[in-house]
């Protein structure tokens, strides 16, 4: 099997997410709506928000996970695009899989780089700020994936933003789980061990499943 | 005559409704196989199906040798251009091709760096005819090609299958109405 398609189609995507504008800047304005808002909410208690922020970051980035994901495969399947990689024999998970992996570094990267940023606004000491964009990083991975599963199973669906989220939300839960215990422990407990195995685990059962979805969608 | 497509004892159905049953089709090189029907009779289910896009209810199909698929829908995405998108397929299908060469023989070098949601549907439509060039498929598959097109596009079409069909080569294409085209065979669903 020849890498080539692969990587073109990670290119595509890269360029596609990118272009699409609102790709990029829509996950990032929720996240730091979120991060403007919820200590306005929460009072100002610096020990309350400490406590709160990281968890509640890390909703903010699953949430916005499910934002993005709508039109992904959506688009692919309404401009015909998708026909044209499904008559390229066997590669759709992988082209899945690195189109997903694209949509990441562009909507959801940028999130986990904003953290100490935004980790002011809830005056986060510096060393839950390391754990937390590892956290962040890589339990990120693992909502889009899951998110890019319920995206290709109601890419023919019209508007489709509720349906991804009932079907991804359940997948979301043991990453959502061992992050937060991850966060909490600081490196001191096998929480992270957990998220990093939920994380392979999503790497390795979600493109094979985006590919079945999107044979479907396109027959 | 080398066999290309084979399809046994075919049906199909789309929700209630029953397509066609018991279609037999063989298509080898240098034929050109046209599919006609009224609208909603099954020329697009059964184009599909040949391309390998959807499974029939029923019946064997094999398929003999690469295809190309240019349907309704381009497969251009809203930021390529005609540039780009012929580019982009040329990398994933390995050809080193000259994109400008096939451009200029579909006549796109003037939109050929504009952004796909701001072309003519017959601009689309050309771009997507541009990658029958990119790579050497022996199978066209074709749905209403010309559709969208000017008579300068059409006869240009009309050529390229010509060609393709002299050198070794099979179309099979779905056509609606009364759209004149020489052809092999007809098949009515």
């Amino acid at each position: 099997m020849r890498p080539a398609p692969i990587y073109h189609a990670f290119r595509q995507a890269l360029v596609e997410a990118w272009a699409g504008g609102a790709g990029l800047l829509l996950p990032v304005g929720f996240f730091g709506g979120t991060a403007i808002l919820v200590p306005f909410s929460l009072g100002d208690s610096s020990a309350l928000l400490a406590t709160a922020g990281p968890g509640v970051l890390w909703l903010a980035l699953a949430l916005s996970s499910l934002v993005t994901l709508e039109r992904v495969f959506q688009a692919d399947l309404q401009d015909g695009a998708l026909d044209l990689w499904v008559q390229e024999d066997h590669l759709i998970s992988l082209i899945a899989a690195v189109k997903i992996l694209a949509h990441f570094l562009v909507s959801g990267l940028p999130l986990v780089l904003l953290t100490p940023l935004v980790g002011m606004m809830f005056q986060i000491p510096a060393e839950t700020t390391v754990t937390a964009m590892a956290v962040y990083g890589l339990g990120g991975v693992s909502f889009f994936l899951w998110g890019g599963v319920a995206a290709a199973l109601s890419a023919s669906v019209a508007r489709a933003g509720l349906l991804i989220a009932v079907i991804a939300l359940p997948f979301y839960l043991p990453t959502m789980i061992f992050g937060s215990l991850a966060i909490q422990e600081n490196g001191a407990g096998t929480s992270d061990l957990f998220l990093l195995a939920s994380t392979l685990f999503a790497l390795g059962v979600a493109p094979p499943f985006m590919g079945a979805a999107l044979r479907l969608a396109a027959d | 005559m080398k066999i290309l497509v084979e399809a046994t004892q075919l049906a199909s159905m789309r929700g209630e409704q029953i397509l066609f049953t018991n279609l037999d089709i063989s298509v080898g090189g240098g034929e050109i196989v046209l599919l006609r029907g009224r609208n909603g009779s099954g020329k697009t289910t059964l184009l599909r199906q040949l391309a390998g896009l959807s499974q029939p209810q029923a019946g064997r199909l094999q398929r003999f040798g690469a295809q190309h698929w240019i349907g309704h829908n381009h497969g251009l995405k809203a930021h390529e251009t005609p540039r780009l998108h012929l580019q982009h397929w040329a990398n994933v299908w390995g050809c080193s091709c000259d994109i400008d060469a096939i451009l200029q023989r579909l006549n796109l070098q003037r939109p050929a760096d504009v952004p796909s949601r701001l072309l003519s549907a017959g601009q689309k439509r050309r771009t997507a005819i541009a990658r029958l060039l990119i790579e050497d498929r022996p199978v066209w598959l074709l749905d209403e090609p010309f559709n969208a097109l000017d008579t300068q596009g059409r006869d240009l079409l009309h050529n390229l299958i010509a060609t393709h069909v002299s050198a070794g080569g099979a179309v099979i294409a779905a056509l609606h109405g009364e759209t004149a085209m020489s052809a092999t065979r007809e098949i009515s669903l």
